[in-house]
């Protein structure tokens, strides 16, 4: 094979958007990030280096809101997630499975209709539907809103796992006279904790990321991070949002970068194998 | 979208065979009745009678759509005309939702392209760089760019420094902030699914052309575009979606003139409006916009993989 003399793969000016593209995405954050360590009040003017706004955000006027909303959150993300990961995984094995079964493309439908529909239009519906129930917006409301909506997120890297494994570990196991429940406990279930954990840690994310649905259904005096946030942001960007945003924006980063050295790892064992 | 199609992978086995049915009730039940039943009386509301203090009363009547396609005078008994109103607020959104697609698109298809045509080692790097943004709470993202674009903000002195521009900036409270935020907002949605695509390129295709004595621009519009356009066009929609029903990034940039379709929503439901049914009708005709996308969408992938 003869070296071609153009690089195919190459276009002119690629790069620079590219780099142009990060500049975009990382611009505003960090700006904020550095403007969380302003000693000044104002949030204008620079007036040097303090950590006064994190000492705020625990200590402050307003710690004991914000530690309210954060548990709230953290709460309702961690439970939502795992329950919705546990019926996307039993989703996907229906779906992946179990062979042809009737309303199979209707519960595929199903299953996706949170990313179809428009979250604005949900939280309308939620609405509408707790307040036609007579249920009263809290903690509960929000639960169930958000295990729905969480589902798909969860359902897609379940699936996609799931499809790409060959269901010959199972046969295996099942010749050797594995029951059905040994099968999917001892073989599938390990075979595809990769996909439940990246379906697990997307769920946990966007219900800890959502405000408009939570905004919708939460009732009165029960908040979350971003409802509380929100509520102070409409009455201007204080120094002590901007601390809180760069401590989440901090978690976001950690979680994403742990997640992707374990899926570094995992993928160079599966190189070596 | 992407991938776990119904049909896939489960042709051969048969290890739950007569389970699926089991497995699959816990789903059909949470979101039948917390997303499916929601949505159907959201429609049932959208033809009842508005109750003042927000609720409705259970008397079926068209007023909601009337109020939001005809102006009937301030007493009602005006021959009706085309209510502009409303109409005025759908057509900035598409037309802010359509902006904001075409700015992710640009600048997202050759980013997607960079990065998967890198050594694996970067390409996981760049990849890793791009998705950090996409995890981010996005109301943190939407209120760190107002922080960002304010009058007095750092991007507003440092263009003064600059000597670039004079005085306050002015971009917030306008259309050109809400644009920034939908763009900045959902720029990740559209780099993924066409670096998926691109990292399926066959480059044999472009070896052709260029065997052909295409050029590499050629190339691009002739071979490239058009193998890739699947991803192109899933980047569209998961830009296009959200941007259309978006809330926070009009609420928190934009002011009374670049209100949009989320806006007009959250205030019949949440705000001073109070009026439910017309909210509930305002959500159909959005979810029957998104709804009509989607379709296109699904008929012309059919169409392609035949």
């Amino acid at each position: 094979m003869m070296a071609r003399k153009i690089d195919l793969r190459h276009f002119t000016g690629f790069r620079a958007i590219t780099v142009l593209c990060l500049v975009v995405l990382y611009t505003p954050l960090i700006v904020v990030a550095v403007y969380s360590f302003n000693a000044s009040a104002s949030i204008t003017n620079w007036g040097g280096w303090s950590l006064k706004w994190y000492l705020d955000v625990f200590t402050g006027p307003e710690a004991g809101k914000f530690r309210a909303a954060t548990v709230n959150s953290l709460l309702i993300a961690v439970t939502a997630s795992i329950t919705a990961t546990m019926i996307a995984t039993a989703a996907a094995v229906a779906m992946h499975r179990a062979g042809r079964f009737r309303a199979k493309a209707l519960s595929f439908a199903l299953i996706n209709l949170p990313l179809m529909v428009p979250e604005v239009v949900t939280a309308v519906a939620s609405l509408i539907f707790f307040t036609t129930l007579g249920f009263k917006g809290g903690l509960g409301t929000i639960l169930l809103a958000h295990i729905t909506f969480c589902i798909p997120f969860a359902y897609l890297p379940i699936a996609a796992r799931l499809q790409s494994l060959p269901d010959t570990y199972e046969q295996a196991a099942m010749d050797l006279y594995a029951s059905p429940r040994e099968a999917f406990k001892l073989v599938l279930i390990p075979l595809l904790a990769p996909g439940i954990l990246s379906g697990f840690l997307l769920a946990f994310i966007i219900s800890l990321d959502d405000f408009l649905i939570t905004n919708f259904v939460k009732g009165a005096g029960v908040e979350t991070l971003p409802t509380a946030i929100f509520g102070a942001v409409k009455q201007g960007i204080k120094p002590n949002i901007m601390a809180i945003s760069t401590l989440m924006l901090a978690i976001s980063a950690l979680f994403v970068t742990l997640s992707w050295l374990i899926g570094r790892a995992g993928q160079g064992r599966a190189e070596r194998a | 979208m992407a991938g776990g199609g119904p049909s896939g992978g489960g042709s051969g086995s048969s290890i739950y065979r007569g389970a699926a049915g089991r497995l699959m009730l816990p789903g059909w039940l949470m979101i039948g009745l917390f997303m499916l039943v929601p949505v159907l009386l959201m429609a049932v509301y959208s033809f009842l009678t508005q109750e003042f203090r927000g609720g409705v009363i259970w008397r079926p009547t068209l007023a909601a759509y009337d109020h939001f396609f005809l102006n009937r005078g301030f007493f009602g008994d005006e021959p009706p005309v085309i209510e502009w109103t409303y109409l005025t607020i759908f057509w900035r959104s598409i037309w802010q939702a359509g902006l904001a697609t075409l700015l992710c698109l640009i600048v997202g298809f050759p980013t997607a392209w960079f990065i998967a045509t890198r050594a694996p080692r970067s390409r996981a790097l760049w990849l890793f760089l791009v998705t950090v943004p996409y995890w981010v709470n996005l109301l943190i993202r939407t209120v760190s760019m107002k922080f960002l674009i304010r009058d007095g903000g750092p991007l507003n002195e440092l263009l003064n420094a600059l000597g670039l521009f004079d005085g306050a900036l002015g971009i917030v409270n306008t259309n050109l902030a809400v644009q920034l935020g939908l763009f900045y907002s959902y720029l990740p949605f559209m780099v993924l699914p066409i670096y998926a695509a691109v990292e399926r390129y066959d480059f044999a295709l472009s070896e052709a052309a260029a065997d052909l004595y295409a050029g590499a621009w050629e190339t691009l519009a002739l071979i490239i575009l058009p193998v890739v356009k699947p991803g192109i066009v899933a980047g569209c929609i998961l830009v296009f979606v959200p941007s259309l029903g978006a809330f926070l990034a009009p609420d928190l940039l934009g002011g009374a003139k670049a209100f949009m379709i989320g806006s007009l929503i959250e205030e019949q439901f949440k705000g001073a409006a109070g009026n439910w049914p017309f909210g509930a009708a305002v959500s159909m005709v959005l979810m029957t916009i998104v709804m009509g996308v989607l379709l296109v969408y699904a008929r012309a992938q059919a169409k392609g993989g035949k």
